[in-house]
């Protein structure tokens, strides 16, 4: 996979961006670049399901918000250092998510849907009714859990560069996914479900695999955002809002490519920071979501990056 | 020559249609067996029972000594059965070569992904797709999209072929070109069961025939004793040309 420039392209990429605001010692500027992080954290990994798998996640904010839980409860609880801590809420959502996979996944195209609109409802009535987790008040960090982080302003440093390498990570890994076999397998599920089975591609494991894997690192992700936040309760964690959102991020940068959700998650995110700071209309980003989703689906259906690839078919060589 | 496929006694009922009914057919290694009969007699249903699409109400599928009813596809698949279907189902957006990459990827030998590219460049280019190989599928004609449902299935390196009317919507050209290379992948040692409608193609591609009639087997021989069968001909064929067809091979 290192043989070739795209890798590296990403992992140059990542430097520049953790770096940049250091070094601009912008700590403004560093809040709305780890905003944008996460969000290219979550498009990307939606991307394996809807890119890729061709089925489409409402609720993939779920993983997210249940990583940010584990996470906040390990280190409140147990004292876990963050990073032990979020990589095991990582895992734990991962598990979970393969089994609710094998089950919902069984379903198909509006169903799908709503079901997985129904899994992130679910869980987020149960963390209110969960008091080990704080029900509806959810989960304070004390100043002292920031201690083996060298202080809050120290940790506030180190998890956007936490931050920067799981978005990182999640880009190298939608690459690895998309040249490899299970990346041609779901790419075949993609296309033609049925099609796809008879050709031999195990459809209901690899449906619950990538379900699976595009939780592990959101899950992560969740937990250093929290705990980065300080505070973790149920209405901001399973916020179905950004679920949908990430949706269109996905769309308008370009499903199914690799840099396409990324590039979406950015400029989505730098548009939706614009337009908060007009005030005269709170939330007028989902106006505009809205409305971009429609032109997107009815007219450029490929997103940015398709739409580029249909153009100059070049561009599809070194940008994937 | 032993018994690759056996059907034993199979059925399906759709609601108040019996689609087959109670079918027993045998494939042996390195044969082709035509499977013919009217519109609806249950010839596809044969197909899905045999691939694991569904599974039967009764009876047994069993290949190369192995119960394999009632799938899953992919599961089959895994055991060496491919199957080129009759209504094309191409991953459209996926390249040529993509397609039979998959085949190949999760066909018997479940080959990794670089060896798998080379058998579906070998497959393509002998099935003359050659410089189609980077077109995405859906932009195939339909005698493209019949090729690469033939090529796809045989990237899979299958012991058992299962054609679904692979010649309909071609013309006598490329009908021509399909049937020689059906003989073709024969002679590579690979199985074959075919659905067809070209009475020429199958009298004489195949080594025996299956008549079906309302889901039901109406006669089994060679492809002359079935042509002088006179309940197949009542039943189906009622076609003086069949017969002489029947009398000079193609």
């Amino acid at each position: 996979m290192w043989r070739r420039p795209f890798p590296w392209f990403i992992v140059a990429a990542a430097l520049l961006y953790a770096l940049y605001p250091y070094f601009a010692d912008d700590v403004g500027l560093r809040e709305s670049l780890l905003l944008a992080a996460v969000y290219i954290i979550l498009a990307s990994n939606l991307n394996l399901m809807i890119g890729y798998a061709g089925y489409v996640n409402f609720g993939n904010i779920v993983f997210f918000g249940l990583g940010g839980y584990v996470c906040l409860y390990l280190v409140t609880a147990l004292q876990w250092n963050v990073i032990p801590a979020a990589l095991v809420a990582g895992v734990a959502v991962s598990a979970l998510a393969l089994l609710f996979g094998l089950g919902i996944l069984r379903l198909r195209g509006a169903f799908f849907a709503l079901a997985t609109i129904g899994v992130n409802q679910a869980i987020q009535q149960l963390v209110v009714n969960f008091e080990p987790w704080g029900g509806a008040t959810g989960i304070y960090l004390s100043l002292d859990s920031y201690g083996s982080l060298g202080g809050p302003m120290q940790a506030l440093w180190t998890t956007y560069l936490l931050i920067v390498a799981v978005t990182a990570a999640s880009l190298l890994a939608s690459y690895a996914i998309r040249n490899s076999k299970f990346g041609l397998g779901l790419l075949a599920i993609g296309q033609n479900e049925d099609a796809a089975s008879v050709l031999g591609v195990p459809t209901p494991l690899y449906k619950a695999m990538v379900y699976s894997a595009s939780a592990f690192l959101p899950a992560v992700a969740g937990g250093l955002y929290f705990f980065k936040s300080g505070i973790i309760e149920p209405t901001s964690a399973f916020n179905l809002q950004t679920s949908i959102e990430a949706i269109v991020m996905v769309m308008l940068g370009g499903s199914g490519t690799i840099l396409g959700p990324a590039l979406g998650a950015f400029l989505y995110e730098e548009l939706r920071g614009f337009l908060l700071t007009a005030q005269s209309f709170s939330q007028f980003q989902l106006v505009i979501a809205g409305a971009l989703l429609l032109l997107i689906v009815q007219f450029v259906p490929g997103g940015l990056l398709g739409w580029l690839h249909q153009h100059w078919p070049k561009t599809r060589r070194w940008l994937e | 020559m032993s018994t690759l496929l056996e059907v034993s006694r199979v059925s399906k009922r759709f609601g108040g249609l019996q689609a087959v009914d109670r079918l027993s057919l045998t494939v042996n290694e390195g044969e082709i067996l035509g499977l013919i009969g009217p519109n609806g007699a249950g010839k596809s249903t044969v197909f899905n029972l045999i691939n694991g699409v569904y599974p039967p109400d009764s009876g047994k599928v069993f290949f190369a000594e192995q119960d394999i009813t009632g799938g899953p596809p992919y599961r089959v698949c895994g055991h060496g059965i491919a199957r080129a279907h009759q209504i094309v189902q191409p991953l459209g957006g996926l390249s040529v070569l993509d397609n039979c990459t998959v085949g190949a990827c999760f066909g018997r030998e479940a080959l990794p992904l670089a060896a798998a590219r080379k058998v579906a460049r070998e497959v393509i280019d002998m099935i003359g797709l050659g410089d189609r190989a980077g077109a995405p599928a859906g932009s195939l004609t339909t005698a493209g999209k019949k090729r690469l449902e033939l090529a796809r299935a045989l990237s899979a390196r299958p012991r058992l072929l299962l054609l679904d009317e692979v010649l309909a919507g071609l013309n006598p050209t490329e009908t021509e070109g399909m049937i020689e290379t059906v003989r073709k992948i024969r002679d590579n040692g690979v199985a074959i069961l075919m659905i067809e409608h070209i009475m020429r193609a199958v009298m004489s591609l195949s080594d025996r025939i299956v008549v079906l009639n309302l889901g039901a087997k109406l006669a089994e021989g060679s492809p002359r004793e079935v042509a002088d069968n006179p309940d197949v001909i009542a039943a189906y064929l009622g076609d003086s040309k069949l017969l002489s067809a029947a009398e000079k091979p193609a």
